[in-house]
C-alpha cells in the first residue's frame, strides 16, 4: 500500500502548506487520494480541512480503523477518516495512526465532526483504539462483559465467550436509580 | 419500569412563583428491544417527564453478526450472501454496492447491458425499500388498510425479484464483473405491468393517507430535525433531502448509467415525519421513471440463436432421469436455467466483464470442458480466486436509506484484509434522540418508523 501520488491534490497540498512536517504519507489508489498525518497534530489537521474555506470538508463520511498487524507495518493501528466536500463535490481519505502501547490513543474530532461520535465509539469496540476527549466512550455494538476487541486480526474469528450474568436495568444518563 | 428521582420540577430559587405543593420526578422508561415498534433489535432507555420525553439513549448491537470480521475470512466473492442481509428490504443494492467496490480495486470495466440491469435492481429494490418503510409506518399509526396495499405493492416486485434471482431475500445475484444471469425472457414486459400494478397501489395510499386528517395529526411537525443538525451528524438519504438538502449521489457523483437516466431529486422543507413520508412517496415515482427509461434503454437483446430444436432445462433432464429415459440424455442439448444455474455461453458476454481471472465461466463451459471446468475451479477454490492487488479504495452507492459505503483493503491476497460498511442507518440513528426529544411518547414510534431503520445495516 505505498503507491506514489498519481495527480496532485489541491487539499492536500493546501494541507501541506500548512503542516508540513505533520504529513507522513500520500498516495492515490483508483483516484482515491488519501493522506496520512502524524497523530500528533491530526486533531488539528482535521480541525483545518474542515474550516479552510477552500478545502471546507463540512461533512464526515465515515469514520473507521485498521489493523495492520499482518501487513507487518508500524505502528500497528490505524484510524481512516472519510471527508465529503458539498461545496466542491470532493472526497479525501485521511488518516492517522496512534502510537502502540496498551491502549492505543488519539485525539478525538467530535467537536468538529458530530457525527465522529458513533464511529468512534465503534472503533474503540472493535479494534481497542481509545479516543481522548470523546464525551462517551462506551462499546458500542458489542455489550460491556465483553472481553477483547473482535476487528483485532489477533482476535480468533470462532472464539466463544461465556454467556453474561443478568445485569440490572441501568443508565447513564441518571447516576441513581431506584427500582419499583 | 424504573424510576429516577431528580430535582423538582420548578426552580426554587425563584422567588416570583410560589413552591410547588409536590415534587415530580423523571421516569425511565426501557422501549425496547422486545417491543414490537422497535423491530425487535434496538433498544431506547427514556427519561420522562409525563408524556414528554427529556433524553433518550439509544442502544444498538442486538443483531451484531460480524460481517466484517467474516468478510476478512472468506474469499472476496463470498461475501455477497453476507451482503444481502446487511438491508435485508433492499438486498439488490448491497450486492451492486459491494460488487462496485471490488471492480473499483480491480479497475475492471462492466459491460453496458449489465450496468443498465444493475440500475433495474436498485431501483426495483428502492421501490420495496421505500414501501415497506411507508407500510410499517402507516400500520403503527394505526392504518392496517395503508400496509396491506403497500405490502401488494411490494409483492409484485418482489414476485419479479424472485423470477429473476431465484429468492425473494438471499438473492446473491450481483458478481464481481456482472451478475450472475441474464434477465428472463419477457422480464421487463412483465416489470412494465408490475410498475402500472404498484403505481396504482401508491396512488391508492396516496388517497388513503397523504390528506387523512388523523394520519397528518400524528405526523406533522414531529420528529422535526434542521438541516444543519442533519447533515452534522451524518444524515444522508431520503431524511435528509426531507430537511430541504438536495444531496443524491445518483445526482452529485453519478455512477452506472444514472447520468443518462432523467429524474429529479424530491426535497422536504421542514425535516419533520410528513416531510420524509412525501419525499419517499415522490421518489417512488421517480424511480419508477428510472425503470421505464432503462426499460427503452437497455441494449443488446437476448436472444438465443445458437441452439437447434427444442432446448432441454436442467430440471426436465433430471426429471427424465429419473424415470429412466437416459438413452438419448447424451445426445441432447442441456440449457441452463437462466435464473437458477448461472450464466449461459450465449449470454454470458453480454452480462459479464471480458475477464477469466475474475469472472466464472458460463456454465456449459464448466460442465462441458476442461478448460471451463479449470477456470472455474481456480475462482472458487480457498486462497485462490480473485486477487486484487493490493490497495484501498471506497465506493458509496445511493441506496434506499442514503449513503451506502464501503472501504476495502486488499494486500494482494484471495480474501480481503478489511472491508468496512457505512449503513446510512448508523448515522441515522446517531441523530434519533435528536429528533424525538421534546416530543411525546407516542411521537417516538412515528419518528421510528419514518426513519426506516433497518437492524441488518445496522449492527452488521
Amino acid at each position: 500500500m505505498s503507491e506514489s501520488p498519481t495527480t496532485v491534490h489541491p487539499a492536500i497540498e493546501k494541507l501541506r502548506a500548512q503542516f508540513a512536517d505533520a504529513i507522513i504519507e500520500v498516495h492515490a489508489h483508483r483516484g482515491d487520494h488519501t493522506v496520512v498525518v502524524s497523530p500528533e497534530r491530526y486533531h488539528e489537521a482535521i480541525a483545518f480541512l474542515h474550516n479552510d474555506a477552500d478545502c471546507s470538508y463540512d461533512f464526515l463520511t465515515d469514520l473507521s480503523g485498521l489493523d495492520r498487524i499482518r501487513l507487518h507495518e508500524s505502528p500497528r493501528f490505524e484510524v481512516i477518516v472519510h471527508l465529503y466536500s458539498t461545496a466542491r463535490n470532493d472526497r479525501l481519505r485521511v488518516k492517522t495512526r496512534p502510537a502502540d502501547g496498551e491502549a492505543p490513543t488519539i485525539a478525538s474530532i467530535t467537536d468538529i465532526y458530530p457525527a465522529a461520535n458513533w464511529p468512534e465509539r465503534e472503533v474503540w469496540d472493535m479494534f481497542g483504539v481509545r479516543f481522548a476527549g470523546h464525551p462517551n466512550l462506551k462499546r458500542m455494538l458489542m455489550y460491556e462483559e465483553f472481553v477483547g476487541h473482535p476487528l483485532r486480526k489477533d482476535y480468533p474469528v470462532n472464539k466463544r465467550q461465556p454467556l453474561v450474568v443478568e445485569r440490572p436495568v441501568h443508565d447513564t444518563h441518571q447516576p441513581r436509580l431506584f427500582y419499583i | 419500569m424504573t424510576e429516577v428521582l431528580t430535582t423538582s420540577a420548578a426552580p426554587e430559587s425563584s422567588p416570583v412563583s410560589p413552591k410547588p405543593a409536590f415534587t415530580t420526578k423523571d421516569m425511565l422508561l426501557n422501549m425496547g428491544p422486545s417491543h414490537p415498534a422497535m423491530h425487535g433489535v434496538i433498544r431506547l432507555v427514556l427519561a420522562l417527564d409525563g408524556e414528554i420525553v427529556k433524553s433518550a439513549d439509544v442502544e444498538i448491537g442486538y443483531l451484531h453478526r460480524g460481517f466484517e470480521k467474516d468478510s476478512e475470512v472468506v474469499g472476496w466473492g463470498q461475501v455477497f450472501p453476507y451482503t444481502d442481509r446487511l438491508n435485508y428490504v433492499s438486498p439488490l443494492i448491497n450486492n451492486v454496492c459491494y460488487a462496485m467496490g471490488v471492480e473499483k480495486l480491480l479497475d475492471l470495466q462492466i459491460t453496458e447491458r449489465c450496468q443498465y440491469i444493475r440500475v433495474l435492481i436498485s431501483e426495483v429494490s428502492r421501490i420495496t425499500d421505500h414501501l415497506t418503510c411507508i407500510a410499517a409506518c402507516s400500520m403503527e399509526l394505526g392504518s392496517m388498510t395503508g400496509f396491506i396495499y403497500l405490502m401488494k405493492a411490494r409483492e409484485y416486485l418482489y414476485g419479479l425479484v424472485e423470477e429473476l434471482t431465484g429468492a425473494r431475500l438471499t438473492v446473491s445475484y450481483v458478481k464481481v464483473g456482472g451478475v450472475k444471469a441474464d434477465l428472463p425472457e419477457g422480464w421487463l414486459e412483465r416489470l412494465e405491468t408490475a410498475l402500472v400494478a404498484v403505481e396504482k397501489e401508491i396512488a391508492e395510499v396516496n388517497r388513503l393517507l397523504t390528506r387523512n386528517r388523523i394520519f397528518i395529526d400524528r405526523v406533522k411537525d414531529v420528529g422535526i430535525i434542521s438541516k444543519e443538525d442533519a447533515w452534522s451528524v451524518g444524515f444522508t438519504g431520503p431524511v435528509l433531502r426531507s430537511t430541504g438538502f438536495a444531496r443524491d449521489i445518483r445526482k452529485d457523483e453519478p455512477y452506472l448509467v444514472y447520468d443518462r437516466l432523467d429524474f429529479d431529486v424530491p426535497v422536504g422543507a421542514l425535516g419533520d415525519n410528513y416531510d420524509r413520508y412525501l419525499v419517499r412517496m415522490e421518489e417512488m415515482h421517480q424511480s419508477i421513471r428510472i425503470l421505464r427509461q432503462c426499460i427503452k434503454q437497455i441494449p443488446g437483446g437476448a436472444v438465443r440463436v445458437d441452439l437447434t430444436g427444442r432446448p432441454l432445462t436442467g430440471a426436465e433432464m433430471v426429471d427424465s432421469a429419473k424415470m429412466g429415459m437416459t438413452a438419448d440424455l447424451l445426445l441432447r442439448t442441456v440449457r441452463p436455467d437462466p435464473t437458477l444455474d448461472g450464466a449461459e455461453k450465449s449470454r454470458a458476454h453480454l452480462i459479464n466483464a471480458d475477464a477469466k481471472s475474475v469472472v466464472l465461466p458460463p456454465k456449459e463451459d464448466t460442465y462441458g470442458n476442461i478448460e471451463g471446468l479449470m477456470n472455474h475451479f481456480m475462482l472458487i477454490m480457498e486462497g485462490e480466486g480473485l486477487k486484487p492487488p493490493p490497495g484501498e479504495i471506497y465506493i458509496a452507492n445511493e441506496a434506499a436509506n442514503g449513503e451506502l459505503g464501503f472501504h476495502m483493503v486488499s494486500n494482494g491476497e484471495g480474501r480481503a484484509y478489511r472491508v468496512r460498511c457505512r449503513p446510512p442507518c448508523f448515522y441515522l440513528m446517531q441523530g434519533l434522540e435528536k429528533m424525538i426529544v421534546g416530543d411525546m411518547i407516542a411521537d417516538v414510534i412515528a419518528t421510528f418508523g419514518t426513519i426506516n431503520m433497518i437492524a441488518g445495516e445496522l449492527d452488521r
